[in-house]
């Protein structure tokens, strides 16, 4: 199982705009669905409130690690930190980054999320690809696996 | 992100333990011999392997305590028995954030295209 999720999207506006709406407090909370209190800085806590209705008792909650503009933006967050009475700073956060790349038509956007464990995934993650297929076949991923890494 | 499926992954216990069990090799190992076929005693479980029944114990009980593995006595010894359901687990938790990443990303799309 690969402990990191990848996705990639062409977006038909220029970098400078999508920087914009990924690193403009406002703006990033205008499609994340989020209230934010003040403007991303790196190193510094952004905090705020869910705005999807229904669920505007959620909190929002992340640690901006880098903005390198028009190129990389990154925090780091609980994925699953959105109940406000559970105590979330003994989990690990995971850490999200947005990469963006200038394309003949616009912007190709690729986020990442990773860290699901703690431990330095590279190799062994391999070997838990189950994106596609079966249990049998995982388990077959997972044989060829250590019989290639014995 | 919706904040539905993030509350429903609230709900759930935390995953990182079980990414952390599987992230080794030896207990890799073990997964791959109980996955298919019937429980397995230490001694069947250390057959062919460069380690101890002490060691195969050890990560044994790391397996047992995520739950991937479950012990059953039978007789004198132990035996384990392999259980999928933490490992379909998490593949359903990382299902649920792709997801979430599907329907922001298309936000974030419709936002910066209008």
């Amino acid at each position: 199982m690969s402990d990191r999720i990848e996705k990639r999207i062409e977006l038909k506006a220029p970098v400078s705009r999508v920087w914009r709406a990924l690193t403009d407090y406002r703006e990033f909370g205008e499609w994340f669905r989020v209230k934010i209190e003040g403007p991303f800085k790196p190193g510094e806590v952004s905090r705020g409130q869910v705005t999807y209705p229904g669920y505007e008792h959620l909190k929002w909650e992340a640690i901006v690690q880098k903005m390198e503009p028009e190129r990389l933006f990154s925090f780091t967050w609980h994925p699953a930190g959105v109940d406000p009475k559970k105590d979330y700073s003994k989990e690990t956060p995971t850490l999200v980054e947005f990469k963006l790349e200038k394309t003949a038509n616009g912007t190709l956007l690729v986020v990442v999320e990773s860290g699901f464990d703690k431990i330095p995934a590279d190799r062994r993650l391999e070997a838990f690809r189950m994106n596609e297929g079966g249990w049998e076949t995982q388990m077959k991923n997972i044989e060829s696996y250590v019989a290639r890494k014995p | 992100m919706s904040p539905a499926s993030r509350n429903r992954i609230a709900r759930r216990q935390t995953r990182a333990p079980v990414f952390a069990a599987l992230g080794d090799e030896t207990r890799l190992l073990l997964v791959a011999k109980l996955c298919r076929g019937q429980p397995s005693s230490i001694s069947e479980l250390t057959e062919g392997s460069k380690l101890t029944r002490q060691a195969i114990t050890k990560h044994l009980r790391v397996l047992e305590r995520v739950g991937i593995v479950h012990s059953i006595r039978a007789g004198r010894e132990s035996r384990f028995k392999f259980n999928p359901e933490p490992i379909k687990d998490i593949r359903e938790y990382l299902d649920l954030v792709s997801a979430q990443w599907d329907e922001a990303l298309s936000r974030l799309k419709a936002f910066v295209e209008q």
